[in-house]
């Protein structure tokens, strides 16, 4: 069994929460002692039935105002698959909340109210999908039942969206006509649908292929921590503990340490008390060189056939995530997964206006702007394009200032 | 092409050992919250998974409230023994004689909220400036929403509102003097999770989670441990009953539940089908809506 990570973009007037909340209620995810404090509260659908929206509202003053500000995360399984829900605020003051959920995720829930159609929002939601180059989308159209379950409205919706995913480069683009209030076609197929031969959302999510390999050349591996026990029989010990970002390693490959440059090969692989021959992306490891060279935090591992870019000056798509705003004079800090250096922002090249994706020339960078900048690192950064390598291609900017997170960054190309 | 496919247990393993090993590759002085109870018991299990055969970067550390299991620390000092780590332990009992704090009085008092005043003692005296914990998001929804590294400031508190992005895999743990951070690297696991990968790594626990007779008396519709540490009249009536303890805290604040699961196989069948969840057997969280958040805020685990 395996887990998949999605989100859910929309806002509470899309039915999002309820639409969650559905979820875990039809697969009998939702315990007694939390059913009966959900029965116990005062928020009531308008026929009296449970207002299952207020399951992901985990802080206060979400209650109070009835809606999501921040993420929130849920977890249920089913017999096929584990599940793990990131809850994403949908209004534009919190892209920077959906952005955070968003970026672990495999799959986005794009919530469409069938009323409505396509709006700012939706192109919203998708453009920030199409950022975070997100694998697999399904497009929900809720409150069918309101529009009397229509597959003329269906229809004329999808192929609206459809021009928009063109136009965003969308991967995998599904549509699911829904009701979450009413429970059609979240967990169990409707009734009120017989023209809809598709999967119920639950079975899509069930069902569709979440394992990783597209850049299985792409062998990386940060060092978080060397493993030096420095007693008296494992004396000469020297293990370098790491998450193997993408990729795999096998006993004997050549592997190169960047930004050095040294090379040597794997001697061995040991995950706790195993050996394996090889270990792959996803997998916490520890790795043995037959050189002895010198390695420490923030520097990483690759595969010496296939080196990463190599650069000063990066070309990045930035989400601005602070109060503060961009500020060109000050050095920020950037992460790149282990590594740390400083780097300030050279120029600004557009920023986007994310209701109608036009590139506007800009001077400054808000909280929640997102576009394009170009980044000037005091130390050389091994990294690859977003586009080829995620896990390998994203970082973040550290206000030193304040120490809080500024930015999130996704290297587009090296800058001239 | 191969594809890479990893069963969960090894996925969420594999995200806790890489959470362990951010804290000990960007912090000075870290520790690891040990309380006795499955999940940090797992935190354990995970941080010999990310360090051996080196040594821990950081010492356990447990804040007794002297109300404790007497098998809760039968089993932690063996197993500090086994592990040859190092054991910090902060008393509330200490707290209490320093006047620090007032012990509650009345027939439902409990030393669980005084804990937090010698945890933020504890965090100063000894300088730490991460901790790591093992609360998981599925508890409770205050915790869902909190981040996997969560800054404190210098009074320890929770401030929901100004949580910073956690993107990726990347975590940002960089602070001022005087601050923390609290770490919780099984944020992702849910209770069944937990138990089934104790199975998967047979790691032995203490005896309060499997089915054993003991007296009890039932309060506020909850089973509770008749001990010296619960104040009882003679409304109580006490009866000796089968059960097990979900979850392992302070005895004046966590209920047990009538079980005949004396093996782990049995418990994960039991948990698997309960249609009550784990912290429903504790009575710190049936204060309020929002009895969690406001403890979190205040400095909580």
């Amino acid at each position: 069994m395996n887990i998949l990570k999605f989100f859910t973009a929309g806002s509470v007037d899309d039915g999002k929460s309820t639409l969650i909340g559905r979820l875990l209620y039809d697969t009998d995810s939702i315990l007694a002692d939390q059913l009966e404090a959900l029965q116990q509260s005062n928020r009531k659908n308008d026929d009296g039935t449970i207002d299952l929206a207020i399951l992901t509202d985990g802080l206060r003053a979400e209650r109070e105002q009835g809606i999501t500000i921040d993420v929130a995360y849920k977890y249920f399984q089913t017999d096929k698959r584990k599940f793990i829900i990131a809850d994403t605020p949908g209004h534009i003051q919190y892209t920077r909340n959906m952005v955070t959920g968003a970026s672990t995720a495999k799959l986005a829930i794009i919530l469409i109210d069938a009323r409505n159609g396509v709006v700012e929002q939706t192109i919203r939601h998708s453009y920030l999908v199409s950022l975070l180059g997100i694998e697999h989308v399904v497009v929900c159209l809720n409150k069918m039942d309101m529009v009397g379950y229509s597959e003329t409205v269906f229809t004329a919706i999808t192929d609206k969206y459809k021009t928009l995913a063109a136009q965003l480069n969308l991967k995998d683009v599904n549509f699911i006509p829904v009701s979450a209030l009413k429970g059609d076609n979240v967990v169990n197929e409707s009734e009120n649908m017989a023209w809809y031969h598709g999967r119920s959302l639950l079975h899509f999510l069930e069902t569709v292929d979440v394992e990783t390999g597209a850049e299985s050349d792409l062998a990386r591996m940060p060092v978080q921590w060397v493993v030096r026990p420095q007693t008296d029989e494992l004396h000469d010990y020297r293990g370098y503990a790491g998450r193997i970002l993408s990729g795999e390693f096998n006993v004997n490959d050549k592997v190169t340490v960047l930004p050095s440059g040294s090379s040597s090969v794997i001697e061995r692989i040991e995950i706790f008390d195993q050996q394996p021959a090889t270990a792959f992306a996803g997998q916490s490891v520890t790795l043995h060189l037959k050189d002895n060279i010198d390695i420490s935090r923030g520097d990483v591992l690759v595969n010496s056939d296939h080196l990463p870019q190599n650069s000063k000056l990066i070309e990045a798509d930035v989400c601005w995530m602070d109060a503060r705003p961009l500020d060109d004079s000050i050095t920020y800090l950037l992460q790149h997964n282990s590594k740390i250096t400083k780097c300030k922002i050279s120029e600004i090249v557009y920023k986007v206006d994310i209701n109608t994706l036009e590139k506007q020339e800009a001077h400054d960078f808000k909280l929640n702007d997102i576009g394009r900048i170009v980044l000037k690192t005091a130390d050389e950064l091994a990294f690859d394009l977003y586009t080829d390598n995620k896990a390998n291609g994203a970082a973040i900017l550290i206000d030193s200032r304040t120490n809080l997170t500024a930015a999130a960054l996704m290297f587009r190309a090296i800058a001239d | 092409m191969s594809k890479y496919n990893l069963d969960y247990l090894d996925e969420l393993e594999a995200e806790a050992i890489h959470i362990l090993r951010e804290v000990a590759g960007q912090f000075e002085k870290p520790a690891l919250l040990f309380s006795g109870g499955k999940d940090s018991i797992t935190l354990v299990r995970l941080a010999e998974k990310a360090f051996r055969p080196g040594k821990f970067p950081f010492p356990l550390v447990h804040i007794d409230t002297g109300h404790n299991f007497e098998e809760t620390i039968t089993y932690r000092d063996e197993m500090v023994q086994r592990l040859g780590e190092k054991l910090i332990v902060g008393s509330v009992q200490e707290s209490i004689d320093q006047g620090k704090v007032v012990e509650q009085t009345g027939k439902n008092a409990s030393r669980n909220a005084l804990q937090t005043v010698t945890l933020l003692d504890t965090i100063a005296l000894h300088g730490f400036d991460a901790c790591i914990g093992g609360a998981r998001r599925d508890e409770e929804k205050a915790r869902a929403k909190e981040r996997i590294f969560s800054v404190r400031d210098e009074f320890g508190q929770w401030d929901p509102k100004r949580q910073r992005p956690e993107l990726w895999n990347i975590y940002n743990g960089r602070i001022h003097k005087g601050e923390n951070v609290r770490v919780f690297p099984i944020s992702n696991w849910t209770e069944l999770d937990v138990w089934n990968y104790i199975k998967r790594e047979n790691i032995s626990l203490p005896s309060i989670y499997f089915a054993h007779y003991r007296d009890v008396i039932t309060r506020n519709g909850q089973l509770m441990a008749a001990s010296p540490f619960l104040n009882m009249d003679e409304e109580d009536v006490v009866e000796h009953k089968k059960v097990r303890f979900r979850t392992v805290g302070d005895m004046s604040c966590t209920a047990a539940v009538e079980s005949d699961a004396d093996q782990i196989d049995i418990i994960i069948e039991e948990i698997s089908a309960s249609k009550i969840s784990e912290r429903g057997a504790r009575m710190d969280d049936k204060v309020s809506e929002a009895a969690m958040e406001d403890r979190k805020k205040g400095g909580y685990f």
